[in-house]
């Protein structure tokens, strides 16, 4: 690996590392204030999970989870942070490869894509 | 209420940093603790473990990824094997019987765990050292490369036998795709026993790939309603400050100490599968 390469490498991972960071504190906040909320909205809830009930449809649906994530109601709050949280991975093989065009790596480019798709396809299909 | 989100949330601290450290994600302990610990619907309980899996990979990765402790190309190349075997082993499903496999898969984590602790020594191995000739195809896919240690050094380090780590990468995915069990454990067996990476190499790209291979089912799961807000909030929060916690203990400890806990790990693992192929069988 040459001097150039090296340092496209180092300020991909410095990138990569940044949009990590950024997804992770951007989801934990919400989850934070979504639990806040929650804990103001519903003071006695009773902590029942020994039965599957399913998720209501606004807690499922990826459109219906963005829209309301403005709410102020703490689940919804928090669905949206952990939605985020879910996307980092997504976001992590898409910025590498942004990262694998700009170094015209071909072999990358293929590689990455196909991981791309089929998880793009795993997600929103 | 309160008391549970307690709970819950300390176990998650740990599992964070457990996952972290070795590279096996945080699912192993999430399970049980939740529907053993908790009483929660199996359901609930996939779905919360599969988040915090995101949760320890996202979370280490800021650290590792910066340090370069992550191989990308490696991680990716190896990502296409077991999304492959994933799809094969949804298929088989129908067909190969699950107890088999949980006997085989568990023996063969005992051998890894056997074999972890009888290598904690070896920090990395070079091609020399080996005595094997370095392969042209590492070169080509440009998988060799370099990682910072606790001296502040850079080592560099080649992979090996890329087609046995190929193939384990499919089985691994073959495995989680039949059985939905988190195949980290075998990430880490292929990177390090077969590729002969560095081990923290090893675990800090298989953390890396569990977080992709979690976020292809996050999406099903989601849809049918397996994801809790309420229950995954101190499982995220408890598994990032866990995870953050681990990457930076990685960086500075020593390999052997690394191995030996890994060791621990997944000779616990083996053990747990062999008993659930045997209670299968019985049943």
């Amino acid at each position: 690996m040459n001097i150039d390469e090296k340092k496209i490498d180092e300020k991909f991972r410095v990138m990569i590392s940044n949009v990590l960071r950024l997804g992770v504190s951007l989801s934990s906040i919400l989850i934070i204030i979504g639990g806040v909320l929650f804990f103001i909205q519903h003071p006695n809830t009773v902590f029942d999970y020994a039965t599957f009930k399913s998720e209501p449809s606004k807690l499922k649906d990826l459109v219906l989870i963005g829209r309301n994530a403005f709410s102020f109601y703490g689940r919804d709050v928090i669905q949206m942070g952990l939605l985020i949280l879910i996307a980092t991975p997504f976001l992590r093989v898409l910025f590498s490869l942004i990262g694998f065009a700009i170094e015209k790596d071909c072999i990358y480019v293929f590689i990455t894509g196909i991981v791309l798709v089929v998880l793009s396809f795993s997600i929103f299909g | 209420m309160e008391l549970s989100l307690v709970i819950l949330f300390v176990g998650a601290l740990f599992a964070g940093l457990l996952g972290s450290l070795t590279g096996l994600g945080g699912g192993i302990i999430i399970v049980p603790l939740l529907t053993i610990g908790l009483g929660v619907d199996i359901k609930y309980a996939v779905g919360t473990s599969l988040v915090a899996v995101i949760a320890t990979s996202s979370g280490a990765a800021v650290s590792y990824v910066k340090e370069g402790l992550t191989n990308f190309r490696i991680g990716m190349f190896l990502e296409t094997a077991t999304t492959v075997g994933a799809i094969c082993g949804a298929a088989l499903a129908a067909v190969v019987s699950s107890w088999s496999l949980m006997i085989v898969f568990g023996i063969l984590l005992l051998y890894s765990a056997f074999n972890s602790f009888k290598n904690r020594k070896t920090e990395y191995l070079s091609v020399k050292e080996q005595g094997i000739k370095e392969n042209s195809f590492a070169e080509k896919l440009k998988l060799d490369g370099n990682y910072p240690v606790s001296s502040g050094n850079n080592i560099s380090y080649h992979a090996s036998h890329i087609g046995g780590g190929y193939l384990m990468m499919i089985l691994a995915g073959i495995l989680s795709g039949l059985l939905g069990i988190g195949s980290g454990a075998f990430k880490v067996i292929a990177m390090d026993t077969i590729m002969k990476l560095p081990f923290k190499v090893s675990s800090a790209t298989s953390n890396f790939m569990i977080g992709v291979t979690a976020a292809a089912s996050a999406g099903v799961y989601l849809s049918r309603g397996y994801i809790d807000p309420v229950l995954s909030m101190p499982v995220v929060l408890g598994v990032l400050l866990g995870s953050m916690t681990g990457a930076r203990v990685l960086m500075r400890s020593n390999t052997k100490i690394l191995k030996i806990v890994f060791s621990i790990v997944i000779l616990l693992l083996g053990i747990e599968m062999i008993r659930n192929g045997i209670l299968d069988l019985i049943r």
